[in-house]
């Protein structure tokens, strides 16, 4: 284990991480540039999402080199978090139901884009508050 | 140095059996330190983004379309998410930057490793310029506020305001930390003491860097 005098590695595993952390960043950015919706979208975004942020931790944040009782210290906590997650989306879930059977909230509402918001605020001169 | 008795009472006892001789971590005791404050660091923006979560599911109203909200055009037709793109790619720029430099140092090669950090720090520097005008781009053309924006769920304002300024605002404390390391590098400060001090402010570094993925990926792609 490298841990007791620092960590020192060939720099060519930095080279080759830093580039695959570019083509990952890339296929993020193309999956919003093609318009890839749905559960496609979903899988893409996260699958490239994770494994960025494990590349990162792995090899930039050296934990790969580093001893089991630090790497637990680490990664073990937060797993905890996948149950706070769970909980929040079941609970969301659930108040949004209850909004749009009990409150009357419409459930087809569509959001403005920005074209149309400038488009309309050129038509009417500006007269519209927003 | 493993002494398996208690051999004080009293003050001394107790400091004794809290603090002798019980190392967990065989690393130097910055580092345990500054993962430990990541470990913490976690979880505020995991707070964040769950907190994200949660209103983006209970809202009723539609969520703005980010792709079009933070596009951007540079003549011809606007590029949809193109700023958030670039400055994607100047954080992991600047993650590379400090990696490099943290092997440097290592190798005790100073004026290599503060030309890297201080790279990176204008990396960093740069990002935050670009989040100002995002800001400032949001808020003056698009009227997009903490409590409302004209596109849809005023959640949205609220969500950006605080995960990206928190995150902003890290970035800018990074920047300020590498310099500091950087000119204490550069004076030879830490020719006796090692160099794990430049490691560790890497691993902040790389911090801020995966924070930016997660919130790229749920904030601005999803």
């Amino acid at each position: 284990m490298a841990s007791a005098e620092g960590q020192q590695h060939p720099l060519g595993i930095y080279y080759k991480i830093w580039i695959l952390l570019f083509v990952l960043s890339g296929f993020s950015y193309a999956v919003d540039y093609f318009e890839v919706q749905g559960a496609l979208r979903w899988t893409l975004v996260i699958t490239f999402m994770f494994l960025k942020a494990g590349f990162i931790v792995a090899i930039f944040m050296h934990a790969v080199w580093e001893r089991l009782a630090l790497v637990m210290t680490i990664l073990g906590p937060p797993t905890v978090l996948l149950i706070l997650i769970g909980f929040m989306s079941i609970e969301g879930s659930y108040t949004e139901g209850l909004r749009f059977d009990y409150m009357g909230h419409d459930r087809d509402a569509v959001a403005l884009t920005p074209a149309e918001l400038h488009g309309e605020e050129g038509d009417h001169g500006g007269e519209e508050e927003h | 140095m493993s002494e398996a008795t208690a051999s004080h009472e009293g003050i001394t006892g107790l400091v004794d059996d809290w603090a002798a001789d019980k190392q967990a971590y065989h690393v130097p005791w910055g580092k345990a330190m500054m993962w430990i404050f990541l470990v913490s660091d976690t979880f505020i923006f995991s707070c964040f983004l769950v907190g994200y979560l949660n209103v983006r599911i209970t809202t009723t109203q539609p969520w703005p379309p980010q792709s079009e909200i933070f596009a951007l055009s540079f003549g011809g037709d606007p590029i949809p998410l193109i700023l958030i793109a670039i400055m994607t790619f100047i954080l992991i720029t600047s993650s590379g930057t400090m990696a490099l430099a943290v092997n440097f140092g290592y190798r005790k090669d100073k004026a290599k490793t503060f030309w890297l950090i201080c790279a990176t720090a204008a990396f960093g520097a740069s990002f935050v310029g670009m989040q100002a005008f995002e800001w400032t781009k949001l808020i003056v053309d698009e009227g997009v506020r903490p409590w409302g924006n004209p596109f849809g769920a005023p959640q949205f304002g609220s969500v950006f305001f605080m995960v990206t300024g928190f995150h902003g605002l890290h970035v800018s404390a990074g920047v300020i930390y590498l310099m500091w390391v950087a000119f204490r590098v550069k004076r030879g400060y830490y020719d006796d003491k090692g160099f794990e001090i430049v490691e560790i402010a890497g691993l902040y570094w790389h911090f801020v860097d995966l924070v930016w993925v997660f919130i790229f990926a749920f904030f601005y792609l999803l």
